[in-house]
């Protein structure tokens, strides 16, 4: 490993089936101590069963697994518990003496604070995943796990989302597992992307393009365009030079100044 | 239907609310079927006479005294059963092999007629104290038991398992995570509790009380004091009222977090 001596996260020979099912096939991943992983898959390749294998929701795996103590989850639901307040929901299962000093700064860091005593019902999605940000953050864990926590955003919250868990990332520095079906999304926050296929990682790809990163950029196009390609999507490959008829042009321009 | 908002100077003077009219009026014919002899007092009180007679019975105490016999009835039958009901539940509520225990026997105890039980405990329990308050604990328990189970397998399973992620287990689980889930059913349960508590005091009070609403009914029908018994059953009907207007009371403190709450 380049960062570390000893990974975050050791997986060997990992595999679970469900039923006549095998989802997951002697699958190896290591994950460096403060290292962003991104898992793309299509559905049912068994992203979410890896996750929840790390994240120890399910034992009935066969394989060895080493992972940290210090696990923390955010679900593709914000999961908080109706009857508690923002601020109950993050302290909830942590000492008076970390509730006390910790869950007002996690609020802080997702910019919540304002919403502490709100009920649950009462916030819209994306406070509802900061809140489970927080509740996850507050922990301070060493591996953050992710499952799809911004599908149900909508594309503006999620923009936001990816930018608060990117500088959250870089101010604690935790391992992240992040499952996701959103490919600019992997490309944008991770430092490895993985593709699950077949219940192995078809594709390890170590992403270098400099923080913080533009979805424009020919570095990111080009890596996009591949990893669909592994995904089994289809698109033409980036064009070299720009045959965008005029007309068409002049359109998005105005498009562009309005 | 115009609102106050509608016309900001409305004057705020006194007026009848249209659903009090039609009983208002039956009111109005008894009491002149009374009068003029068409209603004989030994069939029904005369309005006026009932009222006279629920003033006369506050001031002697006659009311008061056997008001506390009878709650105090209902209210013992209704702690236990929901302690029994409630106990019952969480046992199969929480697991597999609990369920397989309680909840067979209490379904099959269920079928039975809670009023069919009268004279089996009267042969059990005698004619005091504790055929009573045992008759009202049974038929409370069972809605208690019958929400309260509902209630905390209806818990959402995933918030279960953030729970558990974010180290909940065992009673502060229990405490934090399945009890408020569950509290909607049990707050349901409670009202239906309180309806069958009313109903069973009813019944239980007839048999050979020597105080309590019901002696006082079973008095007066020796007696053909029939304004007595329809004050005891204002009485009734009084406190059957204000019970179920407590637990929506409690509901709306406990359930403060649900959405249809929050805004109204």
């Amino acid at each position: 490993m380049s960062r570390s001596d000893t990974p975050a996260v050791t997986v060997r020979n990992l595999s679970r089936s469900f039923g006549d099912a095998q989802i997951l096939t002697d699958l190896n991943l290591d994950i460096a101590p403060g290292e962003f992983i991104a898992l793309l898959g299509r559905s049912g390749s068994g992203k979410t069963t890896l996750l929840r294998a790390l994240g120890d929701l399910d034992n009935c795996y066969t394989g060895t697994i080493a992972a940290p103590a210090g696990r923390a989850i955010a679900f593709q639901e914000a999961r908080l518990l109706p009857w508690k307040t923002v601020r109950q929901n993050v302290g909830i299962g942590l000492t008076n003496v970390q509730r006390a000093t910790r869950v007002d700064i996690a609020l802080g860091e997702v910019g919540l604070a304002h919403r502490a005593d709100a009920w649950p019902a009462t916030l819209s999605g994306g406070e509802g995943q900061r809140a489970a940000l927080a509740r996850a953050l507050v922990r301070e864990p060493a591996l953050l796990l992710l499952d799809e926590p911004f599908a149900s955003l909508d594309a503006l919250t999620r923009i936001k989302m990816h930018r608060l868990v990117e500088s959250l990332w870089q101010a604690h520095k935790p391992a992240v597992l992040l499952v996701t079906h959103d490919v600019d999304e992997a490309v944008l926050l991770a430092d490895r992307v993985l593709v699950l296929e077949a219940g192995r990682i078809a594709i390890d790809e170590r992403v270098e393009i400099a923080r913080p990163r533009d979805t424009a950029d020919p570095a990111f196009q080009r890596l996009r365009a591949k990893l669909l390609r592994g995904l089994g999507v289809e698109i033409p490959e980036p064009r070299t030079e720009d045959r965008t008829p005029p007309q068409l042009r002049v359109v998005e321009r105005r498009e562009a100044v309005a | 239907m115009t609102t106050a908002a509608a016309i900001p100077n409305a004057p705020s003077r006194f007026r009848l609310p249209r659903r009090a009219v039609s009983p208002l009026i039956l009111i109005a014919l008894w009491e002149i079927g009374s009068r003029i002899g068409l209603i004989p007092a030994r069939i029904l009180a005369a309005p006026s006479q009932v009222v006279a007679t629920l003033f006369d019975m506050i001031a002697s105490g006659e009311l008061q005294s056997n008001l506390v016999v009878s709650l105090g009835r209902a209210l013992t039958g209704l702690a236990l059963g929901g302690f029994i009901g409630g106990g019952l539940a969480i046992i199969a509520g929480l697991s597999k092999r609990g369920e397989l225990a309680v909840d067979p026997p209490v379904q099959m105890l269920r079928t039975l007629p809670v009023l069919a039980l009268v004279q089996l405990f009267i042969v059990w329990f005698g004619i005091g104290e504790t055929p009573k308050i045992l008759l009202i604990a049974l038929g409370v328990s069972f809605p208690i038991y019958l929400n309260l189970y509902n209630g905390i397998r209806g818990v959402d399973p995933k918030l279960i398992e953030a729970a558990r992620t974010f180290g909940l287990s065992g009673p502060a689980l229990i405490r934090h995570v399945i009890l408020p889930g569950a509290m909607p059913s049990l707050l349901l349960g409670l009202r239906m509790a309180l309806t069958v508590s009313w109903l069973l005091l009813v019944i239980a009070e007839q048999i050979n009380a020597s105080a309590g609403l019901g002696y006082l009914i079973n008095n007066a029908r020796d007696f053909l004091q029939t304004d007595v018994i329809v004050v005891c059953l204002l009485v009734y009907a009084a406190i059957g009222l204000t019970a179920d207007a407590g637990v929506r009371a409690l509901e709306s403190r406990a359930l403060a977090w649900r959405p249809s709450l929050i805004k109204g």
